[in-house]
């Protein structure tokens, strides 16, 4: 059998569910505890942004491999989504969880409508930040800064238009939420999905994914809320 | 004499498997609390018969929990509300007067429905047929201990080897997916040396076939666990994908 045949097999589609799914969530947090720069001011947080642009050929790399994992990440998902209506095309009239030891909840039930929309959410995020104002192919002079004599992008006052609008604010607050939704089932998943379980550990995994989820949900949350509460 | 309940049933009614079915409702007005569910339906089906009625077809055998041929999906759950239990060992003590019970068969594109609560689980036998043996000669029963296996092993084989290939694990699953049931015996061989030899096209060949069977994916939800008369652990599935991704190495 090729690769191709294996990636689409059950297992394969699982496997890289998985394996994108925590890259995915790797991403994630880094990209939350860079937000939490703003808390060291706008310059922090404006520096730490041109650190990672002056990054050139590897930020390249590393970009294109989250549009990798997050196309790998969606395909499949959807894969699995629609292969699931395939395989019980009647459904039941009344349909319950049986209860512990179920993983089943909103969270498991809900990873292709959390995805989707969060799917939604990121090309709109970077029309709005990466591809806004100030940055690439859309240069605007109103939206450089120069830190210590070197010319940069004023990211931290997009940043701060954007959540001065409470609409902008509280819709970014729910779609974090909403992460925190995926990544609940999504964290535990995807290491059963790899094979790295003992059923003694589950439950205390379950409870770190979760919380993990969790942390990295309210760390996206705190930034925008303090810039629109006129805190920072 | 124990009190006799009036138990009101909906059943899901298909007089073939391209017969468009739907639910009937009957009433078991002097059901009692020392029933088993599949007695219960008993009584149901010999009242159809005084009133000249086709009977309420359910698969059904030992009705001991140990043959795997019951199984219906009670209120919404696979072998109804009593966790490690076939739908045969279930009792009437857990209902009360007056109650009203939901009744359908496992539903699934891999399941098709034969008649009423009757599926079709041959599926089931191709995905064992796919490797789910071990085709060494083994000749004589050998003295006990001439293959040490450790303890742990043992003792986790025999707890996959509990599988009695019911189909709760599909019926329960919200993708419909083998899972359970393909892991259970790949982890049961996988942990003995007898199934050594045959590991990799094992996994490779159920596997497959369980895709062709038109099974859903596993997203992890873990239901099957929960609804498995045996309460087979879903460690198995972990099993199963360690084995396909080993298996891939050469």
């Amino acid at each position: 059998m090729s690769l191709t045949s294996h990636l689409n097999s059950p297992i394969g589609k699982k496997l890289v569910t998985g394996v994108t799914g925590l890259g995915l969530t790797f991403f994630v947090l880094m990209h939350m505890i860079g937000n939490l720069s703003m808390f060291s001011g706008d310059d922090a947080y404006n520096l730490y942004a041109h650190f990672l642009m002056s990054l050139g050929p590897l930020l390249y790399a590393v970009e294109l491999g989250l549009v990798v994992f997050f196309l790998a990440h969606a395909i499949n998902g959807v894969k699995i989504w629609m292969g699931k209506r395939k395989a019980r095309p009647q459904g039941y009239k009344v349909y319950k969880s049986a209860g512990k030891p179920s993983m089943q909840s909103s969270s498991s039930r809900s990873m292709i409508i959390t995805g989707i929309i969060l799917l939604v959410f990121l090309v709109f995020h970077l029309i709005s930040f990466k591809f806004g104002p100030g940055g690439p192919g859309n240069g605007d002079p109103a939206y450089l800064t120069t830190i210590d004599g070197v010319e940069m992008r004023d990211l931290a006052k997009l940043v701060r238009e954007k959540f001065a609008t409470g609409w902008y604010t509280w819709g970014y607050t729910a779609i974090m939420l909403l992460l925190v939704v995926h990544l609940r089932h999504g964290v535990w998943s995807a290491l059963q999905s790899l094979g790295a379980m003992r059923p003694s550990l589950s439950p205390a995994i379950y409870t770190i994914g979760g919380l993990i989820g969790l942390g990295i949900g309210l760390g996206f949350i705190v930034m925008p809320l303090a810039l629109y509460f006129g805190m920072i | 004499m124990a009190n006799s309940m009036n138990i009101t049933l909906k059943v899901w009614r298909q007089a073939g498997p391209d017969a468009q079915g739907g639910f009937e409702t009957y009433v078991v007005p002097d059901a009692n609390e020392h029933m088993s569910f599949l007695e219960l339906l008993d009584v149901l089906n010999e009242q159809l018969i005084k009133e000249g009625k086709d009977p309420v077809e359910f698969d059904h055998d030992c009705r001991e929990g140990i043959c795997g041929s019951c199984g219906v999906v009670i209120d919404g759950m696979a072998h109804g509300p009593q966790q490690r239990t076939a739908c045969c060992q279930l009792h009437m003590r857990h209902y009360k007067d007056g109650d009203t019970i939901v009744i359908e068969p496992w539903r699934a594109e891999g399941f098709p429905i034969i008649k009423d609560l009757v599926v079709d689980r041959s599926a089931f036998d191709r995905i064992i047929a796919a490797g789910g043996y071990i085709s060494a000669n083994t000749g004589a029963a050998q003295d006990a201990n001439a293959l040490p296996i450790a303890k742990y092993n043992a003792d986790l084989a025999m707890d996959y080897a509990t599988c009695i290939g019911c189909g709760a694990c599909v019926a329960a699953c919200p993708n419909a997916s083998a899972s359970l049931f393909t892991a259970a015996k790949i982890a049961q061989l996988s942990l003995l040396p007898q199934g050594d030899p045959e590991r990799k096209t094992r996994v490779r060949n159920m596997v497959d076939q369980m895709d062709k069977e038109g099974f859903g994916d596993c997203s992890n939800h873990a239901e099957c666990e929960a609804v498995c008369p045996k309460g087979i652990s879903i460690s198995s599935i972990a099993i199963m994908r360690r084995e396909y991704v080993k298996a891939l190495a050469d």
